[in-house]
């Protein structure tokens, strides 16, 4: 038996083999190229017409980016140099309008000494934005708020701001970062305050304005403080009353009144100096931001029993989305005066901010709502399981968990709220797409100018909305993650 | 003021409205209250109204702005100029968001009638035209039986098209555009045959051209375009003092009134007329509410009409226009003020 | 025996109105009718006296007045003199038309680079990346400027097709002509025309086109029968009969009979004067706004389509796999058909958007509803408050269409929950 088992296996290995390097095609580069592009017949087909994609791109393109002119006075004078530098065929990009005009596509017509208005009034908003916006990670705050208080500064030098303002935005951007490492929640305090500074320093004029909104404000919470022992429901009517109040008979006259005793004001800007970015990012911001109260009622009310206010609710909902902005837009512009009472009469900016409110409370509802279905049901029952009644549910329960997962949602409605800026043009402001371009072009120099505006505005578009859309869909998966 | 106005109706305060001038009633004190006019100009039109790189509005009826600011508030620099679209033009108008329209508006029966406005006078005389290119071969209008022209949507020269085809018996294709700039940039790439609009308009776009040579401007003048501000239909002594600046502007260049010889003239000038319109005889000012000199500022503010066409849009501009119906009637045009007295 | 009396009902008082959840519901309900009531009212008031200060009216009849504008290749007859409702309606259509148009082949392409951006192709994999974000991060405007843009700066005008040498040529066997100004495509013609169904209102259906579509949906129907009888047999027998060149037939066999019938042909575009004439002219501002509406809701869809696909289970392909199933089948018989539970409510609202965003055909000068209605036929009459209520009525009515069908749709393709 034995001898007819040896007979059978003629070769028994008794050494290990040393490891082998894996075959050519196996490694490196080649299969690399081989797994990923042209592991089969369609694939290497889908490699071919991507190539064939790209080169198209560039052979078309690349001799107009090449043969780029920054320095000229008109487009004529481009086309001179072009031609005197690179032949009389070629075509090149006349980037000169935009060397001697971005100052319109960035800020309009907002006066060129005042730039650093809007630029710190622009990076304060990141740390208003802070505490709500990048609250999940103490790492990406450190950066975001640093990276912010740098732009700033060197931006606001760059303008030319004043040294006392340089000052001010120096003590709130680097205090704002010091703050943030040691007890972060005190920078909601600036996010309150944010509205009525970012307004100030963007429209300018007397500071006793928003000074004395705020006291409305502060005595009619005061009234709530006080009443609200007695009574919860007439300490709500007390506060809001005494607020409006204040704000209606009494802001104004006194705000008129102490900036006589005390001048504190600086150069007022109407709003029809606003344009380019500058009013793209004031309507998407204040759009966003006034929405954020209207959208949480609506979603509260949409999920409600009550039928009226449910349908309600329902109805303005999908009545706003159901019809396009642009004819929102038109109500702003052309049927607002209609529906109000005769003789009002405000700025074009302020009404479509209005109808842009309006718009975005409707897709912020559908936002909350989602949140709001989001969230385990347990939440609910605990919050009654404790007895508290509904707006105390709403408040510390429900909506603070709700609000943080829509987050990325709200950020996402606040980047196609942003592109949507672009349809003002529409009524006759000037947007930086189409508004800034059509006037420049409207001048003799710059008459025929297309593609460069465009490129322009375009790439700032895609800058701004692309970093949006990265971080909220970083948001999203850590959000996830923390609810697994 | 305004600052108290923005926060009123960015609170609830919104409904109540803060600021708030008044749609009807008196435009002149409005104005002067505010020491501010508030003018409703053009998006950007080259030579009528456009902002240069600092902002600054400048124009042929951009200086109809400022003549009345000047007329009336002693400062051509106190305008607020507000751009409009052809759509949200007359609206603005009627709301009572601007004092005045200086956006080369075409004065028709149903816009002074029916859209409530009053048009207070002409400023250019102009008519819709045809531009083609040279190698097209094309003579005369009636030569564009089939071609694709391009138009602008909206406005009146998109009816007068319409019509001048249908009743020559003529067919087209339209290519609609949303504004100039698009009209020309598919015009000069070939898109349509013909680019129509008014004929200063035209002579202005075919200026920028690379190889103006190679276009030309077809005979036909198909409309009537009489532009012109417009004011609110009801407030007749504001229309008044806008229709009567206009006037002072033209027969400032009638009399050989210029920015330069004001002051010299207002001082010793022995014609009547030039007396009573630059304020040194009677109390012409006093009739509309003004002050006496209320021409004579007009008149500084960017110069009398002929300076004006001159500098903004005249044949030692880039865009070249001659005078031809907006010459004085003196020198056959229908630039014609009625008398000061 | 004590008497246990229920707890004595307490008699109703005001202040429960507040306090009692029985009755606060009912009294917040009251007050917020009250209010919006009050709302309304004092809107339609100040609008009432604002039209009468203006010394205007509230009057649809300028609808019925002569429009005078011409509108480039309308979908029913129109002429200057036709009134500025069939403006309107022609206008309505248009916007019909994109939409349709637009949602269709944006879901075509969304699909396409949905699954290729999880292809394992590296290159093609980043290219779909870079143009799902270029498009998701740049304002449609922006898109529909540059891509009528680039149709007019690239394409000739139609004189370099002119001549014994002409520049450019026609392609598709010189059926197709493209142009700086319109994509020119032959028509279909007739030999034996069998006349026309008037549909009033200038309406004309040619009744061959009757004929088709009566084959083409009967064809439909019966394809469904012959399915069912395969399914029949299937359960019966356990084999199942092939179908595939029934259904074929069905729907080929009947239709190039008529085709034979008809005489049907194509007519191709041809030079004449100025223009191609002949065949059918589609304008470049159409299919410039269609394919930005394409491109621009096409990579929302394809996120759509990404996040759908990748919320399927891992799981489920590997079952698959497991037995047998090859990676295409794979995907359309197992992957897809969940995916697209999680698919469809959003493609809904990009269908939605996809609508609304017609609206910015202004841009580009198609005269869609917010061309004719919300614009030369406002800017002519002067009826802005009529025009943009009915506008916006217009378009709300349309969204309801679109999400009633698709929620329809929806419910059918739901998993069915037991």
């Amino acid at each position: 038996m034995s001898e007819l088992h040896a007979q059978t296996v003629p070769f028994v290995r008794d050494t290990m083999l040393p490891q082998q390097p894996p075959p050519n095609r196996e490694t490196g580069a080649l299969h690399w190229l081989r797994a990923n592009l042209f592991s089969g017949p369609i694939n290497t087909i889908l490699t071919i017409l991507g190539l064939l994609i790209i080169w198209f791109l560039v052979s078309h393109f690349w001799d107009w980016f090449a043969h780029s002119v920054w320095n000229a006075e008109s487009l004529t004078q481009c086309r001179e140099i072009i031609a005197a530098t690179w032949g009389e065929d070629a075509r090149g990009a006349c980037w000169a309008v935009i060397r001697e005009r971005w100052h319109q596509y960035m800020f309009g017509f907002y006066p060129r000494e005042l730039y650093f208005r809007p630029i710190i009034a622009f990076g304060f908003l990141f740390v208003a934005l802070a505490p709500v916006l990048f609250s999940e990670s103490v790492r990406i705050r450190r950066i975001v708020l640093i990276v912010a208080a740098a732009a700033t500064l060197i931006l606001s030098v760059m303008v030319g701001a004043p040294l006392p303002w340089l000052v001010f935005a120096a003590i709130v951007m680097i205090g704002a970062v010091v703050v943030a490492e040691r007890n972060a929640p005190w920078l909601l305090i600036f996010s309150a305050l944010y509205p009525l500074l970012g307004v100030w320093m963007l429209w300018g004029g007397s500071a006793w304005g928003e000074l004395s909104v705020l006291a409305s404000v502060a005595l009619g919470w005061l009234a709530w403080r006080l009443s609200v022992r007695i009574s919860p429901l007439i300490a709500v009517i007390a506060g809001v009353a005494v607020t409006l109040a204040l704000l209606l008979f009494v802001a104004g006259d006194a705000a008129e009144d102490l900036q006589s005793l005390i001048p504190l004001d600086i150069t007022a800007i109407d709003s029809d100096q606003f344009g380019g970015f500058l009013l793209s990012i004031t309507i998407g911001v204040a759009g966003i931001a006034l929405s954020l109260p209207l959208g949480i009622i609506l979603a509260l009310a949409r999920r409600s029993d009550m039928f009226l206010v449910n349908k309600l609710a329902v109805v303005f909902i999908e009545f706003i989305r159901g019809v396009p902005l642009i004819t929102l837009l038109f109500v702003a512009s052309l049927l607002l005066n209609y529906f109000l009472p005769p003789g009002t009469n405000f700025d074009i900016i302020l009404r479509v901010i209005i109808m842009v409110t309006i718009f975005a409370a409707a897709y912020m509802a559908e936002v909350i709502r989602g949140g709001l279905a989001a969230l385990p049901k347990g939440q609910y029952e605990a919050a009654d399981a404790l007895g508290l009644d509904y707006w105390k549910a709403q408040r510390l329960i429900i909506l603070p968990q709700a609000l943080k997962i829509s987050i990325p949602g709200i950020v996402s409605t606040f980047i196609g709220m942003f592109k949507d800026t672009t349809l003002v043009v529409f009524v006759g402001l000037f947007d930086p797409l189409k508004g800034i371009s059509d006037f420049v072009r409207a001048n003799f120099a710059w008459k025929g100018v297309y593609w460069e505006p465009f490129i322009f505005t375009g790439a700032i578009f895609f800058i701004i909305c692309f970093s949006m859309s990265r971080y909220s869909m970083y948001l999203e998966r850590r959000l996830q993650r923390d609810h697994r | 003021m305004k600052r108290t106005a923005f926060l009123g109706t960015l609170t609830a305060a919104t409904l109540l409205g803060g600021g708030a001038f008044a749609a009807e009633g008196d435009t002149l004190a409005e104005v002067k209250a505010r020491d501010e006019l508030i003018c409703g100009v053009n998006t950007g039109l080259v030579g009528f109204a456009a902002p240069d790189a600092n902002g600054n509005w400048a124009g042929f009826d951009i200086a109809v702005c400022k003549a009345v600011a000047a007329a009336v508030l002693g400062d051509p620099s106190k305008v607020k100029y507000v751009p409009t679209t052809g759509q949200t033009r007359f609206t603005a108008l009627s709301s009572g968001e601007v004092d005045v329209l200086a956006r080369n508006s075409t004065w028709t029966y149903s816009r002074d009638t029916d859209l409530k406005l009053d048009f207070v006078g002409v400023n250019y005389y102009d008519g819709q035209g045809f531009m083609v290119n040279k190698d097209l071969g094309v003579t005369s209008a009636k030569e564009l039986d089939g071609a694709t022209i391009c138009i602008q949507t909206g406005t009146t020269t998109e009816l007068n098209l319409a019509d001048y085809f249908r009743a020559n018996n003529m067919s087209y294709q339209p290519v609609n555009i949303d504004s100039n700039a698009e009209g020309e940039q598919q015009y000069m790439a070939g898109a349509c045959d013909a680019y129509t609009t008014d004929a200063s308009g035209l002579a202005a776009t075919r200026a920028a051209f690379a190889d103006p040579e190679n276009h030309i401007i077809l005979p036909e003048i198909i409309s009537k375009e009489p532009l012109g501000p417009a004011v609110r239909h009801g407030d007749n002594n504001w229309g008044d003092i806008v229709r009567w600046t206009l006037n002072a502007l033209i027969a400032a260049e009638e009399y050989g009134v210029t920015s330069t010889n004001l002051e010299e003239l207002s001082a010793n000038s022995a014609n009547p007329e030039v007396q009573r319109l630059l304020g040194t005889s009677d109390e012409l000012g006093a009739m509309m509410g003004l002050d006496n000199e209320w021409a004579k500022r007009a008149i500084a503010a960017s110069g009398n009409y002929g300076e004006i066409f001159a500098a903004t849009i005249g044949e030692q501009t880039p865009i070249g226009l001659a005078r031809g119906l907006n010459a004085q009637w003196t020198q056959g045009g229908l630039m014609y003020a009625p008398p000061f007295r | 025996m004590s008497d246990i009396t229920a707890p004595a009902q307490p008699s109703f008082r005001p202040s429960m109105l507040i306090y009692d959840r029985r009755y606060r519901s009912l009294t917040i309900q009251v007050v917020v009718f009250i209010l919006v009531m009050a709302a309304a009212w004092w809107l339609v008031g100040n609008t009432i006296q604002n039209l009468r200060a203006m010394g205007k009216d509230f009057d649809f009849g300028f609808l019925w007045s002569r429009a005078g504008y011409d509108i480039p290749s309308p979908p029913i007859p129109y002429t200057s003199n036709d009134t500025h409702l069939r403006a309107t309606i022609v206008g309505l259509l248009n916007t019909i038309i994109i939409s349709f148009l637009g949602c269709i082949a944006a879901t075509i392409l969304g699909v396409a680079v949905g699954v290729a951006r999880l292809s394992n192709n590296w290159l093609f994999a980043r290219l779909m990346t870079i143009y799902v974000e270029m498009f998701r991060n740049i304002p449609l405007l922006l898109w529909i400027l540059i891509i009528y843009a680039i149709f007019t700066e690239i394409l000739p005008a139609p004189s370099a097709y002119r001549g014994d040498d002409p520049a450019w040529s026609m392609i598709l066997f010189d059926n197709v002509a493209l142009t700086n100004r319109y994509t020119a495509i032959p028509t279909l013609g007739l030999t034996n025309d069998p006349g026309e169904l008037d549909l009033g209102a200038r309406i004309l259906i040619d009744w061959a086109t009757i004929a088709f579509a009566v084959v083409l949906i009967g064809g439909w129907f019966v394809r469904k029968a012959v399915l069912a009888w395969a399914q029949r047999t299937q359960d019966r027998t356990g084999d199942r009969p092939t179908t595939w060149w029934i259904n074929l037939a069905i729907m080929v066999v009947p239709s190039l009979l008529l085709i034979w019938y008809f005489g049907l042909h194509l007519i191709p575009p041809e030079l004449k004067g100025f223009n191609f004439g002949g065949g059918l002219n589609v304008q470049n501002a159409f299919v410039a706004l269609w394919l930005a509406l394409t491109l621009y809701t096409g990579a929302f869809i394809a996120e759509i389509v990404r996040a759908g696909i990748l919320a399927v289970s891992r799981g489920q392909t590997e079952a698959a796999y497991a037995l047998g199933m090859r990676s295409n089948k794979t995907m359309n018989l197992v992957i897809l058909p969940q995916a697209l539970r999680v698919i469809i409510p959003p493609l809904i609202s990009q269908y939605l958007n996809l609508t609304k965003n017609s609206s910015l055909a202004i841009a580009v000068g198609y005269m869609d509803l917010r061309g004719t209605l919300g614009g030369t036929t406002l800017n002519q009459t002067g009826r802005e408050l009529e025009a943009i209520v009915l506008m916006m009525l217009i378009y709300l009515a349309l969204s309801l269409v679109i999400s009633g069908v698709m929620n329809i749709h929806n419910n059918r393709v739901k998993l069915k929950e037991r």
